[in-house]
């Protein structure tokens, strides 16, 4: 064990990689806005700078840690510094906060709260920069940017995408895509893991609440909602409910006060996916072609897969995401057997900004009618419930509308790494034992591991599988499979780390404490379901001897992949 | 020229080549320097090429086809000779003659006289207090310099490998490839304590030896000719004048750390850089000192060259490596170093130009040798560009630790026009001030610092009483916020904070709180800015402060500037006296800020004046001036 003294006291540290976590250890949280630990380490913000015995200065995040060092991180001149840093970027900060959408949630507003920078003794003469809404899933706004890189870092370290990064030089610093193109020109997949990285309101969610308020109130519209798996153990962060804690029954209760007729479970369209999915690996592995089969439920990775690895994408399930199987047989049934006048319009609440871009693909339009109309993210729909002044804590809980709010436990951890994978294997074992499903659980593809790896026997064959979560991951999966190096019959891939828990459009900070207890909450309501497999929800049975029953390509699946 | 297989080829070659030069009988070097190419020596080369060439009575091989001609007279392309302030210099050999500020029309003169007839051309001497100087080792300018690695610059042809051997060049390679072990280059550099010419001053030797201990086998060489302080241009010099030089240093450090691949980073700005070492490592190459297997043994390393796009940060060493990569230059944290992580992420040797051109001597003459110059902890000699209000402007070197006065009175001839030494800007906008008590300081890295100035790569700008310091500290800072590569905020902020409000202060609006902003500013950036860079931006500013805050204070209370500097401030007068009440000026005035009544004195409306000058220039008394 090694020792330092912090602020006179001594501390002992182990192998922690720099000074900043044995400060955090310390139970000394210095304020930084560029370091994050899953990120490399950039040390642009200065805000975590300490002081050594020899009165040096320098940044805590990027400074490993050494036996027998003195160190200070409050004296005055210290104090001052980050004042000065905290005033220099106020400075050059549009401070609109009121009307932020991040108000209330920012780290730059809540340092400036707490370091008591009280006036900025500089003028903001920053040219006003265009705001860039083009992508269906995030707006950019320049103006809010404090440069700190961690959108740039997350875009491309974790996601492997890397559309954003910095242009200009000095105070005219901009983090931008290449060529100021609009990001909807470039190969953004709409993750939205920048917004959940950035400390400002520089990168926030698509809103679009007005239809969506404007159907609510109409007497002419059926308003249906679609509740995906994650964001019922996520939406009770922002009401103090105890992390990871499924919140669907409130969250039913507050959707039908802010007046939606009929509300569902994507769970319902996750089994479906399940059986589609797992009958086309069948029918792959008996024809050997286009193996390794790709899942196709996360938009961000079918879109990274179609823009880099063009020849690869006929890899891609041709599977709809549950989303979009939910949204097309809801509308198909309201189209084949309408019950009155009404217009069907469907709204999914969902983790995710890149379902925002999912729905607009042009193979999501059934009869040329658009399957989903709208997504809200998990966000918004806090957001909304705000503008109605639901207090969600006080709300008893209600159950989900039938026969589409019943799902199998195999559904719900749809929304976390390895769930899909885990799904199918419990669809093609036809086993609801508990010692079988346990075999399956236990067989390396639960886990937040970049890259898992399983092997199960089918018959005679060898199911090789692979489970990547993180574009990053995936894209580095991806270049070994293009090149032969690995050999897999079966590969699901998230594009945000730890699945869809972690996703884009979640309440945030999102940090690794918060992941792993959403994690846990969808495993928690696999365990407490009565259903396990999705071959055993009742009403999927019924389903496609009824609505689906020779309509199972048109609505399930894609024409090409 | 044939590929030379070993060490007693490269002798022959040497040997040879030196018999050429000796039989030539007549050797015309035009320097082909930047700054003289600047005031037309190109023409004048051409012009000397076609007088040769035409003049049947002469037998010549000469021009760029056969520039390396063994004929009777050869006409030659060298680099920067140094002396820029008398350029274009042409030096006519054997005789030893350098003729300065040559013009088109000097050459057939020249020619006539001097190579036809051995006649000295008395006009085109440099001359000093009424002392004429044939030679260029006699003019005080050179002698007082000790030229080391400025040696062959502008005394040889940079676009011929033949010159370059026949002056040494590949001599240390050769005794480090076949007489010494890696470890003991290392050691002969470590014992010759050669400090890193760019600026920071690190132990040459000891950046060796610990690349050389790392675990990974991959290593590079990077050489760093990304000069970008303004007026700078040693490492320019020596890249256009004397490329072998360091591209010898280079191989020295990749056979002594292992490395097999090594990098030239230079600014896109040096054209005639990048095109010189284009040409040397193409002739290196085909001679065999370059490339795979060289000079017959096992070592084999390959030079590429990298053209940056010309931002300051990239002379930066972990910006610059990112460079090279083609990712965005910016600075990244350290650890880990360069040695360990540099180029690639694999370690590597990177330093300047001016610290490989010193590597060859020190291998060929030894480390004794080398500690022998200058002072014990910083030996050795360093390059300076000396520009600013002094008589001789242009490319010294010195040995370390010769002091100001040497260099500014001596060498530099004393302040032109015969004004007052005021001040010396040292180490570009990382640098400096030092004022008169400081010119008996000595140049070198530890006895800078300690005056809060920095040698940095080696500018050297002198300053008159007619230059505002507080427009110097504009200057810099300016310089330094465009430059920024805005990664870190109080480099990207607070250089834009310091600017406006220097800028608020030349403008005659700056108030008193502004001066303490600027220290308070200066601190947080020096203590807390993520690289050397930005961590230095503020020392313009921090030195004038200390030195001239009465100057800062005069532009702040008075709206007053001494030197007349800043135009905001300027104060026009009209003597009385002189006025002949033309009216011309108060014609002239766009804002109508002069009145008076014709043949009376006029006067002028300081409240109105925009200080644009136009009165002054056009009055035919010589009666409007700005007030002191």
């Amino acid at each position: 064990m090694k020792y330092m003294t912090i602020n006179n006291r001594k501390v002992a540290f182990d192998d922690e990689k720099n000074i900043l976590q044995v400060l955090r250890k310390a139970g000394i949280n210095l304020p930084t806005f560029c370091y994050h630990s899953e990120l490399s380490t950039y040390g642009a913000c200065r805000m975590c700078v300490v002081e050594d015995n020899r009165g040096r200065v320098f940044a805590s995040c990027s400074e490993t840690p050494r036996d027998g060092m003195i160190i200070y991180t409050n004296t005055p001149r210290l104090q001052k510094h980050r004042k000065m840093i905290l005033e220099l970027l106020l400075s050059s900060h549009c401070s609109d906060c009121t009307t932020c959408h991040v108000n209330g949630q920012c780290t730059l507003q809540e340092l400036a709260q707490s370091m008591n920078v009280g006036k900025v003794s500089f003028e903001n003469n920053k040219p006003i920069l265009p705001i860039d809404d083009s992508s269906p899933s995030i707006v950019i706004d320049p103006n809010k940017c404090i440069l700190c890189g961690d959108c740039v870092r997350t875009c491309e370290e974790l996601q492997g995408v890397g559309v954003l990064d910095f242009a200009h030089r000095g105070s005219k610093l901009q983090v931008t895509p290449a060529f100021n193109r609009k990001l909807c020109e470039t190969d953004c997949v709409g993750c939205g893991q920048c917004r959940v990285a950035c400390p400002t309101g520089a990168i926030t969610i698509k809103h679009n609440f007005t239809p969506i308020w404007e159907a609510l109130s109409d007497p002419h519209v059926r308003v249906v909602a679609q509740i995906a798996p994650a964001v019922r153990i996520a939406i009770g962060d922002k009401y103090g409910i105890p992390k990871g804690e499924n919140s669907i029954g409130r969250l039913v209760t507050a959707l039908r006060m802010l007046g939606f007729d009929e509300i569902y479970d994507t769970n319902f369209g996750a089994d479906l996916t399940v059986i589609e999915e797992a009958n086309e690996l069948m029918e792959r592995l008996e024809k050997n072609e286009n193996l390794p089969l790709f899942t196709s439920c996360c938009p961000a990775w079918v879109k990274f897969c179609e823009t880099r690895y063009p020849d690869l994408a006929k890899h891609i399930s041709t599977c709809r995401s549950p989303q979009q199987m939910f949204g097309a047989l809801v509308k198909e049934d309201a189209r084949v057997n309408p019950k009155d006048d009404r217009r069907t319009l469907m709204v999914s609440i969902m983790p995710c900004t890149a379902k925002k871009a999912e729905i607009l693909r042009p193979e999501h339009f059934t009869e040329g009618e658009q399957d989903v109309d709208y997504v809200l993210t998990t966000d918004e729909v806090i957001r909304m419930f705000k503008v109605a002044g639901i207090d969600f804590n006080s709300l008893s809980a209600e159950a989900l509308d039938m026969p589409f709010g019943l799902a199998s436990g195999a559904a719900a951890i749809f929304g976390v790494t390895g769930g899909v994978t885990e799904a199918v294997l419990r669809y093609v074992a036809k086993s609801s034992k508990l010692e079988d499903l346990e075999q399956i659980s236990y067989m390396g593809i639960r886990g937040d591991d970049a890259i898992k790896e399983a092997t199960v026997q089918l018959g005679d064959r060898e199911l090789k599988i692979a489970v990547v979560n993180g574009l990053k991951n995936a894209d580095d999966l991806m270049k070994k499979i293009q090149s032969g190096e690995v050999y897999y019959d079966f590969v699901e891939v998230m594009a945000c780390r730890r699945g869809c828990v972690a996703g884009g459009g979640q309440p945030l900070p999102i940090g690794p404490r918060t992941k792993q207890a959403r994690m846990e909450g969808l495993y928690k309501i696999d365990g407490q379901a009565q259903i396990k497999r999705s071959d055993e929800n009742p009403f999927i049975d019924a389903l496609y001897q009824g609505l689906l029953k020779g309509r199972e390509h048109k609505l399930l699946h894609n024409e090409k992949h | 020229m044939e590929k030379i297989m070993n060490q007693s080829q490269l002798n022959q070659v040497k040997e040879r080549e030196l018999e050429i030069i000796k039989n030539s009988k007549c050797r015309i070097l035009i320097c082909a320097g930047t700054g003289c190419l600047a005031g037309g020596s190109g023409k004048i080369y051409e012009r000397m090429c076609e007088l040769v060439k035409d003049n049947p009575d002469v037998e010549v091989h000469f021009g760029p086809e056969i520039a390396h001609g063994d004929g009777e007279v050869t006409v030659k392309k060298s680099g920067c000779h140094g002396f820029c302030e008398m350029g274009p210099l042409m030096r006519i050999e054997p005789m030893g003659l350098l003729y300065t500020k040559v013009k088109l029309e000097d050459c057939e003169e020249i020619f006539e006289k001097t190579v036809k007839n051995g006649e000295v051309i008395h006009s085109l001497l440099y001359q000093q207090d009424g002392k004429e100087y044939q030679k260029q080792d006699e003019i005080p300018f050179y002698s007082k310099q000790t030229r080391l690695v400025l040696e062959d610059c502008g005394q040889i042809d940079a676009e011929h490998i033949e010159e370059a051997i026949a002056t040494d060049k590949y001599q240390a390679l050769a005794k480090a490839l076949f007489s010494m072990t890696p470890a003991e280059v290392i050691k002969e550099i470590s014992d010759s304590n050669l400090r890193g010419r760019g600026g920071g001053g690190f132990q040459t030797g000891y950046k060796w030896s610990q690349v050389a201990r790392q675990q990974e086998k991959i290593r590079y060489v990077v050489c760093n000719g990304d000069e970008g302080d303004p007026g700078a241009f040693m490492d320019r010099s020596i890249m256009e004048g004397d490329p072998h030089k360091m591209i010898e240093g280079m191989m020295i450090a990749a056979y002594a750390v292992g490395a097999q691949e090594g990098y030239i980073y230079v600014r896109a700005e040096y054209p005639l850089a990048i095109s010189r070492l284009k040409t040397a490592i193409e002739q290196a190459e085909a001679a065999g000192l370059l490339g795979d297997n060289i000079l017959g043994t096992d070592f084999s390393f390959h030079l590429h060259i990298n053209r940056g796009a010309g931002a300051f940060v990239c002379g930066e060493g972990s910006a610059l490596t990112a460079s090279i990569e083609g990712n965005r230059g910016m600075p990244r944290v350290k650890p880990p170093r360069t040695v360990e992580q540099g180029l690639f992420g694999k370690p590597t040797v990177l330093n300047n130009v001016e610290t490989f051109a010193n590597v060859p001597m020190i291998i060929n003459k030894g480390a004794d040798w080398f500690k022998g110059i200058g002072p014990e902890s910083s030996p050795g000699t360093k390059a300076f560009a000396l520009t600013g209000t002094v008589n001789n402007t242009g490319l010294i070197e010195v040995p370390m630790g010769t002091t100001l006065r040497e260099v500014i009175f001596e060498i530099g001839g004393g302040i032109r026009g015969g004004g007052e030494f005021k001040a010396v800007q040292i180490g570009g906008p990382s640098g400096g001030c030092l004022i008169t008590p400081h010119l008996e300081v000595p140049l070198d890295f530890d006895s800078l610092k300690k005056m809060g100035a920095m040698i940095g790569s080696g500018g050297l700008v002198v300053m008159d009483a007619n230059t505002c310091m507080v427009e110097v500290a504009r200057f810099f800072m300016n310089f330094t916020q465009n430059e920024s590569c805005g990664k870190c905020v109080p480099c990207r902020e607070g250089t834009k904070r310091m600017l406006e409000i220097l800028e608020r202060i030349v403008a005659g609006n700056g108030t008193l709180e502004d001066l303490d902003m600027l220290e308070d500013l200066a601190h947080t950036i020096t203590d807390t800015a993520l690289c050397g860079l930005g961590k230095s931006a503020a020392l313009p500013v921090i030195s004038t402060l200390k030195l001239f805050r009465d100057e800062y204070e005069e532009h702040v209370v008075d709206k007053k500037c001494r030197a007349g500097n800043c135009q905001a401030l300027r104060q026009y007068v009209i003597d009385p006296e002189k006025c002949k009440g033309c009216s011309k000026c108060a014609r002239n005035c766009p804002v109508g800020a002069i009145s008076g009544q014709i043949k009376n004195p006029y006067t002028i409306d300081s409240s109105k004046c925009i200080k644009c000058g136009a009165c002054m220039g056009d009055c035919p008394f010589g009666a409007i001036r700005i007030a002191d």
